[in-house]
């Protein structure tokens, strides 16, 4: 066993994290706020050639060949930077929508929850809708997400997203993740730099317990993350994305604390994590149905077969041990 | 990123989960939790099966008479012991996980000749005396002095929540020895024998109702300088030897052991009907999902202590302060799961909440591992 990161896997990681830099960084994510634009196709394309759509696609399909791992860092990146887009569902869409591989096409889904009318993000700004045969018309939303816009769905829009569901929510938990560990970073340096009573305000106690919760909630988080990208186990998967869920909503309303007034003025970045992990948490896989699925599957794990080699409780560490 | 077991690591696995289905229904029945005579002789009777089976001291380094077994392997070792239901290391707790690996590491040739091979046989058990009335979490304000006279060291303080005192051999001691020094610079690690003239122990009774530690209290009590680990006022460092396994590995078990609790929770709502309380249902749901994640973190810190050589990392804070709080939440939740039924002490896992309320305390308070992470790992100023 060794459940730590190939060199490979370091270099996609720090390989993606510099493009982004370079290409999506603290000016370009505040240009875009500024002028509303939340899917740039240039940048979309730029995307699609290096291979972040295409990613998982065999190599014979014109694909890269990677896994899901590879999938989770990658999109783990891309919530750190707050890149904007549905990048998920196109991702899904690689090989199946025309254009969505190469980035030459913008590919959303019907992933926003289950009840009541449905909510479209980034229709305007699309292509195609993942699963579904057309591309609706729908009444603009005002979205809380100023780079996720939203649309209304009139009528009995039914896209099937069901085969997609568990990896959608498995790189929407990496974007999560992403953006929990970034929350992290800004507030430890904010909290470095700050200064109130004569000293840097992390050197409270009250601040750095704070920054140590956020920092608990995103490393357990990561770790299921990753996890269930190695074992694409559906209640895992599940685990994955309420806990990255969790971390990145309460590390950025914490987050938002520490920065204390400035926290809560639209000059900081803060506000924008908070409001795309709010986002985040309605798609694929809600808080709620993740809990009744988990809850379902210790029904199922039957204490007195506790064997390892069984299925039920300790199926998850079991699977791993499989041959 | 692989959690495939090697062929190895699944043949140590299986041969283990062999010897435990051997072993375990030939165990004496479990003494009653306040007979320390007999739980000293039930742990060390375990620790002497575990020897003679070659189990003994598996993370231990060959050299000090262990396995020199890899962390994946004692991963799998907890793991599988858990799992069948073996006793706990218990007594032996101290000896195992902190004294003997310290001495391992920083003791003479001599020290470890003398003090390690009585630990894995399971002839001798050791105590912590590390804490006071007034050094708990702040451990480098400690009090307890020792003065040098001749060859011995004559020690004067008291200890507190000392674990296994009772029934203990030895004791791992921090003492000052040079009380001009900056706090942490000043201290000693000494091997105290538990029955020096001078040594006093006197029970504490637990919330629980245990008398699991005691308070220890010393009176000019001799200890040769030769059972001094390390340099004289070095012991600080010595000590964070020995904390960092405590945080590393120290609660394996005892996730596996909640994952089995939470599955039979589970099972009693079901038969009780708070299966249908959608709140109760879904909060056991995100525990179950807690709690496979912490396996998963467990593996993570396991494996990366495994590339960096054996050394436990500061993951251990994380783990400590997820860990000892998603516990007293699981307790919280059977409570609400067996209603008025939570409330008698014949239940055994009534005992085990009572015990919960410790896991944020003791190795550190949350709030010193909240100050670790922030420290140690985000690299926040600290405070004054």
């Amino acid at each position: 066993m060794d459940f730590q990161l190939t060199r490979d896997q370091r270099d996609l990681r720090a390989g993606v994290r510099d493009l982004l830099a370079g290409r999506f960084g603290r000016e370009a994510l505040r240009a875009a706020v500024d002028s509303g634009t939340a899917v740039d196709r240039g940048l979309w394309r730029e995307l699609g050639a290096a291979g972040f759509f295409a990613l998982r696609l065999p190599e014979a399909e014109g694909g890269v060949g990677l896994g899901l791992p590879e999938a989770v860092l990658v999109f783990e990146e891309a919530g750190r930077a707050l890149l904007p887009g549905p990048l998920v569902a196109t991702h899904l869409a690689a090989g199946v929508v025309p254009g969505a591989a190469a980035g030459t096409a913008v590919v959303t889904a019907l992933d926003l929850g289950e009840r009541g009318g449905p909510l479209v993000s980034y229709l305007a700004e699309a292509d195609a809708v993942l699963g579904a045969p057309l591309l609706p018309s729908g009444e603009p939303v005002r979205s809380a997400d100023p780079l996720t816009p939203l649309h209304r769905v009139a009528g009995d829009l039914r896209g099937d997203v069901s085969e997609h569901r568990d990896a959608g929510a498995l790189l929407t938990a990496a974007l999560q993740l992403g953006s929990a560990l970034r929350t992290v970073e800004l507030a430890v340096r904010y909290a470095g730099e700050r200064e109130q009573f004569g000293q840097p305000i992390g050197a409270f106690q009250a601040v750095k317990h704070l920054c140590a919760g956020m920092l608990v909630r995103a490393e357990v988080a990561r770790t299921a993350v990753y996890a269930a990208a190695v074992t694409a186990d559906p209640g895992e998967i599940a685990a994955a994305k309420l806990l990255a869920d969790g971390a990145a909503v309460r590390g950025a309303r914490d987050c938002l604390q520490v920065y204390g007034g400035m926290g809560f003025t639209w000059e900081a970045d803060v506000h924008l994590h908070l409001k795309r992990a709010w986002v985040r948490a309605e798609q694929w896989v809600t808080a709620a149905e993740a809990e009744e699925r988990l809850a379902a599957e210790l029904l199922a794990a039957d204490p007195a077969e506790a064997d390892p080699a069984a299925g039920g409780l300790s199926r998850i560490a079991a699977d791993a041990d499989a041959p | 990123m692989d959690l495939t077991y090697t062929e190895e690591e699944r043949d140590f696995r299986a041969r283990l989960r062999t010897w435990l289905g051997k072993t375990l229904p030939e165990l004496p029945a479990k003494p009653s939790p306040d007979d320390w005579p007999g739980r000293r002789a039930y742990d060390l009777g375990w620790q002497r099966r575990l020897y003679d089976a070659g189990y003994a001291g598996l993370h231990w380094p060959v050299d000090a008479g262990g396995r020199g077994a890899t962390p994946t392997q004692h991963l799998i070792f907890l793991e599988e012991t858990e799992r069948a239901g073996a006793p706990y290391v218990g007594a032996n707790f101290v000896g195992l996980l902190h004294a003997g690996p310290t001495i391992a590491a920083e003791g003479t040739a001599g020290q470890r000749a003398r003090w390690l091979p009585p630990v894995l046989r399971g002839d001798e058990v050791w105590c912590q005396g590390f804490s006071e009335p007034d050094a708990g979490s702040d451990l480098a304000s400690l009090r307890t002095r020792a003065v040098r006279d001749g060859d011995d060291y004559v020690i004067t303080g008291s200890k507190i929540w000392t674990s296994h005192a009772e029934v203990a051999d030895w004791c791992e001691l921090l003492v000052r020895t040079d009380p001009a020094a900056a706090k942490h610079r000043g201290i000693s690690w000494l091997a105290m024998p538990m029955d020096a003239p001078g040594v006093t122990i006197r029970p504490l009774r637990t919330l629980a109702g245990s008398t699991e530690f005691a308070e220890v209290f010393l009176d000019e009590v001799r200890v040769p300088v030769a059972n001094r680990v390390g340099a004289e006022n070095d012991g600080w460092r010595v000590t964070m030897v020995t904390l960092s396994f405590e945080r590393g590995t120290a609660f394996v078990g005892e996730v596996v052991a909640c994952r089995r609790t939470l599955a039979e929770l589970a099972r009693t709502a079901r038969a009780n009907g708070r299966w249908d309380d959608p709140v109760l249902r879904r909060k056991l749901g995100r525990l179950y999902g807690e709690f496979g994640a912490l396996w998963r973190l467990t593996q993570w810190n396991v494996s990366e202590s495994e590339r960096s050589g054996g050394v436990p990392g500061t993951g251990g804070s994380v783990f400590k302060l997820a860990y000892s709080h998603a516990r007293q939440e699981l307790y919280d939740t059977a409570a609400e799961v067996l209603g008025a039924g939570s409330l008698s002490l014949d239940e055994e896992w009534v005992l085990d909440r009572l015990s919960s309320l410790s896991y944020t305390i003791a190795a550190g308070t949350s709030q010193i591992q909240r100050n670790i992470v922030a420290e140690r790992i985000l690299g926040l100023p600290k405070g004054r």
